[in-house]
């Protein structure tokens, strides 16, 4: 079930220039996304997946048109704006996890608080909670190094909702795990939706993935090509 | 969690480096509180001398004597409060290497000029007036040589002898002076000039050189003017300079240490520069994606940078704090140390002052770049590193 708009994206391009060449990676791409939404971007390399879930994520700018977040264009936010934007509304999940080697589980979860105006104790019990959700409390203490993949992965979607973000963005989330794992991970970004509201974009090579969101969208050569609604 | 533990365990999750690294920085810095130390000392003289003092000397050099009635006629010049005469022992302690620096002193006179600087029971003062083989001794050497009061000791010179030929003479310890500043000299020992003058067998009434106090330094060039004049064509023609100027001269006769000292701190830090710098560079490259990924979640570019600053100072300031710690226990070994010949070596607080500014700046030179390179950096680049 899906709510009122979330996401806007009006007339989009992005291009970049490599040497003397010009490089158009999208050319007035429309698209919106709802609330309670979990869309699966799917297409081969090149096509512009991770650039587009960039420019999602504010982590990268376009070169033209506009992105709408909650009725707010945040295409024209700067640098410092963003951050903030990003520390306030949006939550990651990346391939290869991206945790902090040299912090613990617990305090890997914690780093996205450390942007917010939480206490100590209330920083503490809202890691607590998202640990909790995702099945690793006994093992909060340990090191990221001392876990398995699928474990690591736990953590880093813990991470991402530990600040109560209203979207997740996840970039090839499976792609670094066994089948089983894969469907664990993605049982539990599903569970994400259906049961705490969270919009999802996930990018993901992997079909079986993408059974798992509510929309697949294809993309290839910065076009989508079809649109499939699967749950 | 705080930033400041993020930075602890950015800096401490390579153990050997951290630890290689830390140890340079600690050399570094042992290395100059240790000689800084060293150098103060021997400008102690010099950094504690008075401006209201003079020294006044044989125009020829300051080996030459001064006939002892010039301090008379010296007392008799307007803008003079009191004058000293000192002559030189050359004494030593049983062993001719066992040096001791003593100094026939007129007892009264000592302490109208140098009073200000001396700290001494007035119990054994008043016994050191009475007793013409009384001696007063500084700290440094009765703690040197174990000497207390009370304690009778042999002397040596190595210069004058006695009218029986011996150049051995016999003291009673009645008082050990110290400095009432810390970093005052103690390596002194005073001896009654008029029992010097009437056991010694060279010509008598001979002083090395006169100290002088004036009434107001304001007054020094006019009674330097007036001094000097006075005996201008005699067989003893003067040479009067400020306490300041006189012990600067004594020091650079040693040779210009402060430059000595100045290039070897110099050239370890300009190594630990590059040392940390190659370091920190390193270190901050290698979590390019780290970085990707805190930019990511929403951490400011500018708390980054100031993450990456703080790294580079907590670094310097953990290394450079440790070695001045090191370098004082070392200094106080050494001040414990009998035959060491350079005494109260200390880090004051102007060295410590003058460290923490090095530290300062060595954690700005050496982190700025990263830190810079850490606010540039693009996240969409970051990540891709990965």
């Amino acid at each position: 079930m899906t709510g009122g708009k979330l996401y806007d994206l009006r007339g989009v391009s992005k291009s970049f220039t490599k040497g003397k060449e010009k490089i158009t990676i999208f050319n007035d791409l429309n698209m919106s996304i709802s609330e309670g939404d979990f869309l699966a971007i799917m297409g081969p390399s090149g096509s512009g997946k991770t650039t587009l879930l960039n420019l999602l994520g504010g982590v990268d700018k376009p070169t033209g048109g506009e992105i709408w977040f909650d009725d707010s264009r945040v295409d024209n936010l700067s640098e410092s704006q963003l951050a903030k934007w990003r520390a306030n509304n949006i939550g990651f999940i990346f391939q290869f996890y991206n945790l902090m080697p040299m912090l613990n589980a617990e305090r890997n979860v914690e780093l996205p608080l450390l942007l917010t105006k939480l206490s100590a104790k209330e920083r503490k019990k809202n890691v607590a909670a998202a640990m909790e959700l995702v099945g690793l409390s006994d093992r909060a203490k340990h090191m990221t190094s001392e876990m398995s993949g699928g474990q690591q992965q736990r953590v880093a979607i813990a991470r991402a909702i530990v600040s109560d973000p209203k979207l997740i963005l996840c970039d090839e989330p499976t792609g670094d795990l066994d089948r089983k794992t894969a469907d664990e991970i993605l049982s539990m970004l599903q569970l994400l939706n259906r049961e705490f509201g969270k919009t999802i974009v996930m990018v993901t090579h992997d079909p079986s993935a993408a059974n798992y969101a509510k929309r697949v969208l294809h993309l290839d050569k910065g076009e989508f090509v079809e649109k499939d609604l699967v749950a | 969690m705080s930033d400041l533990y993020l930075v602890y365990k950015n800096l401490t999750r390579k153990k050997l480096r951290f630890f290689l690294t830390l140890f340079a920085i600690f050399i570094a810095f042992l290395i100059y509180g240790a000689l800084t130390a060293f150098d103060t000392a021997l400008n102690a003289g010099v950094e504690l001398s008075a401006d209201n003092r003079l020294v006044t000397v044989n125009k020829i050099n300051f080996t030459q004597p001064l006939p002892i009635s010039y301090v008379r006629k010296v007392e008799t010049i307007k803008g003079i409060a009191a004058v000293v005469p000192l002559n030189w022992f050359g004494g030593y302690y049983k062993d001719p290497q066992q040096q001791v620096l003593t100094f026939a002193v007129d007892p009264p006179k000592l302490m109208a000029v140098y009073g200000d600087d001396l700290a001494i029971d007035e119990d054994h003062y008043k016994n050191w007036l009475k007793n013409q083989q009384g001696i007063l001794v500084g700290k440094s050497v009765a703690d040197m040589y174990g000497w207390k009061v009370g304690d009778r000791i042999p002397l040596n010179s190595n210069i004058f002898s006695k009218r029986d030929g011996s150049t051995s003479w016999e003291f009673d310890v009645e008082g050990i002076y110290t400095g009432k500043r810390p970093q005052a000299d103690t390596n002194g020992v005073y001896i009654h000039y008029k029992y010097f003058n009437e056991t010694q067998s060279f010509g008598g009434n001979y002083i090395g050189w006169m100290g002088i106090k004036t009434t107001d330094p304001a007054l020094n060039e006019q009674v330097i003017k007036t001094l000097d004049e006075m005996f201008v064509n005699t067989p003893f023609e003067t040479e009067t300079v400020p306490e300041k100027a006189f012990n600067k001269s004594f020091i650079a006769q040693l040779g210009n240490i402060g430059l000595i000292i100045s290039s070897v701190v110099f050239a370890a830090f300009f190594i630990i520069l590059v040392i940390v710098g190659f370091s920190m560079a390193l270190a901050i490259r290698e979590r390019t994606g780290e970085i990707g990924v805190m930019k990511t979640l929403g951490f400011p570019s500018q708390r980054i940078f100031k993450m990456v600053l703080m790294e580079s100072f907590m670094l310097t300031f953990l290394g450079g704090s440790i070695g001045l710690l090191v370098a004082t226990l070392f200094l106080g070994f050494l001040n414990e140390a009998p035959q060491f010949p350079i005494a109260d070596l200390i880090l004051t607080k102007g060295i410590i002052l003058q460290a923490v500014g090095v530290m300062i700046v060595l954690s700005l030179i050496t982190g700025i770049i990263p830190a810079v390179n850490a606010l540039k950096l693009n996240i969409v680049t970051a990540l891709s590193r990965r």
